[in-house]
């Protein structure tokens, strides 16, 4: 009889730059169960924006992740123009497509350096944060910020593309043609990192529709999906943009860790494509429909009623939807559904069967975002146990609740459940 | 502070190792942290890096609000780290809460529940901000290793005395 240990890992580890905490059962190294337990940097975000206007919930939105920050407020920002029904000028939009895409490109170059820190391949880590300070250069010079750029606006954008920016973005489309080839083939046909990643955290693509795997995740195991096609929004409706999956690549889909990499990497490409397209086809007027906020902030009290955005973030699909009150200043409320969230709930999955040194990497290679993903906790105080919560359990759960309600209410309230 | 052997300290001071705590942050100043460790700005010229674990850290580098759930890890990671040890909060919302406010799940600013040394401003905070706080920590420990005056511990001495005549406990 084999016997099983319980290793935690986090929420504080070396491993990982965000706190999240993990149970481990193994027996001998192998995986055999695991177990995750989110929540740790639960900041409340949704709650506070209870309290402000949805001008200052922008920034607010910002800051509920720092790499993917621009991905969400795009993505708040179009939901409450989806109430309100506002117009974005041609130009505004495709300037937001280019600041998602430059987003995308400085995402996945950061992850492609922390995920070869993590199999302890030092020089490319160094080497890919080395090309990244050419995308944070070039928002810099378009907003004055590297992390939270504050470009979007409702009705458009804050800043404008000039031809000093312009010049810069086409010197660094250049750049990355020229140097990012050599990153690429320096950890993806080296043995030793592809007998790291190879096989190694597999979700097969029966699994990652089972979990609801979104994004890279779900494009690495072979699923053709991708918002930007199936569903464009911003200036995406006017390029071509196909989802890149592996099996176009190695001509097959695995859907290991190499495979994750390959997507992420090949996505920069396509990000550079499409950064370039943008470029050429960038059309002249207004980038605002209304630069006064006092304007912005009497016509949002009007408005009334729920809308959403959904957009393709650099880790997936990121769901926001809000509702506004007529006359009152305040989001009534607001509901992220970050892309990590669904795709930690394949972390398990990945984890079985794999060596325990594999598990930093496999915990990395969906790109978590933990700040983005903790909206919401289960927790039991009594049993000490929380965990991603499947749909089914959620509906039990649920079920369960209203059956405790009913009878609460025959227990305490005379005449049952039939007052209000 | 003063009890410790500053001699140490005199030998110590520019090799110093950094360990991080994310507290609850966006992960925008984690990101500047880790471009401080990438080459453009290379903060392993002025001897530092970064290790895995605060038993082995000089500097403690903190981001975010704290969480309630990070309260008391924060607190244990503080206690785990050998003295002399420096605290660097690296972001605003570390500092003073700044966006995060009105907040049922925060215990924050940082320095409600560990002392805090250097203060970076930022949100986020550019590497170069980093790296002049974590260097203001250096110069804190080469503070800590200058001998005390003369002066003052004649002062202190003769505190001392006053306390224990008047009854005082004398620590």
């Amino acid at each position: 009889m084999s016997t099983t240990y319980t290793i935690p890992v986090g929420p504080v580890h070396v491993g990982l730059k965000e706190p999240i905490t993990a149970w481990l059962e193994l027996e001998g190294e192998r995986i055999v169960n695991a177990r995750v337990r989110p929540g740790a940097i639960h900041r409340g975000i949704e709650f506070m924006a209870r309290e402000r206007n949805p001008i200052q919930v922008i920034y607010l939105s910002e800051r509920i992740c720092g790499i993917c920050s621009f991905s969400h407020v795009i993505c708040f920002i179009r939901a409450v123009e989806d109430l309100a029904q506002m117009n974005v000028p041609v130009r505004g939009q495709y300037i937001r497509s280019l600041v998602l895409e430059l987003e995308r490109v400085h995402s996945h170059l950061l992850w492609s350096g922390v995920a070869c820190y993590t199999i302890g391949f030092d020089s490319a880590f160094h080497l890919g944060m080395q090309m990244r300070e050419r995308v944070m250069d070039v928002l810099e010079l378009l907003s004055g910020n590297r992390v939270n750029y504050g470009v979007a606006t409702f009705g458009g954008v804050r800043w404008d593309v000039t031809p000093e920016l312009e010049k810069a973005l086409r010197g660094m489309v250049r750049y990355y043609r020229q140097e990012f080839t050599p990153f690429r083939e320096i950890v993806m046909e080296d043995p030793v990192a592809q007998a790291r990643m190879r096989n190694v955290g597999v979700l097969t693509r029966d699994e990652a529709v089972r979990y609801s795997a979104v994004g890279p995740t779900a494009r690495a195991s072979g699923l053709r999906i991708d918002l930007r096609k199936s569903s464009p929004y911003e200036a995406y409706a006017d390029f071509d943009v196909e989802p890149v999956v592996p099996q176009d690549y190695f001509g097959e889909a695995h859907g290991d860790v190499l495979d994750r990499f390959a997507v992420r990497v090949l996505e920069v490409y396509q990000s550079l494509d499409i950064i370039e397209k943008i470029l050429d086809g960038l059309p002249e007027g207004p980038f605002v429909e209304e630069a006064n906020l006092n304007k912005v902030m009497a016509s949002l009290k009007k408005a009334d009623g729920t809308g959403w955005g959904i957009i393709e973030a650099p880790r997936g699909d990121d769901t926001h939807i809000v509702s506004l009150k007529g006359g009152v200043d305040n989001v009534l409320w607001w509901k992220v559904r970050a892309p990590t969230y669904a795709n930690a709930v394949s972390w398990p999955i990945m984890f079985r069967g794999n060596e325990l040194a594999d598990a930093p990497l496999i915990i990395n290679s969906i790109d978590p975002c933990i700040s983005c993903m903790e909206r919401m906790l289960v927790t039991d105080e009594r049993e000490y146990r929380s965990e991603v919560v499947t749909r089914s359990e959620l509906v039990k759960r649920s079920r369960q609740k209203t059956f405790e309600l009913g009878s609460l209410k025959s227990k305490y309230v005379p005449g049952g459940g039939a007052e209000q | 502070m003063k009890s410790f052997d500053m001699d140490i300290l005199r030998i110590l001071p520019r090799s110093l190792w950094v360990t991080t705590c994310n507290s609850g942050s966006c992960n925008g100043c984690d990101i500047e942290v880790v471009a401080t460790l990438g080459p453009r700005y290379d903060i392993e010229r002025f001897g530092m890096k970064l290790v895995g674990t605060p038993r082995h850290a000089d500097v403690l580098i903190v981001t975010g609000p704290v969480t309630h759930f990070m309260h008391e890890k924060l607190k244990r990671i503080y206690h785990q780290m050998p003295d002399p040890k420096v605290v660097v909060v690296v972001g605003n919302c570390g500092c003073s809460g700044d966006v995060f406010y009105k907040s049922y799940n925060l215990d924050g600013p940082v320095d409600n529940i560990i002392p805090v040394d250097v203060y970076v401003h930022g949100c986020a905070p550019r590497p170069e901000a980093v790296i002049e706080g974590v260097t203001k920590a250096v110069l804190k420990l080469e503070g800590l290793g200058k001998k005390p005056d003369k002066k003052e511990e004649a002062q202190e001495a003769e505190a001392m005395k006053e306390a224990e005549a008047a009854g005082g406990v004398a620590l």
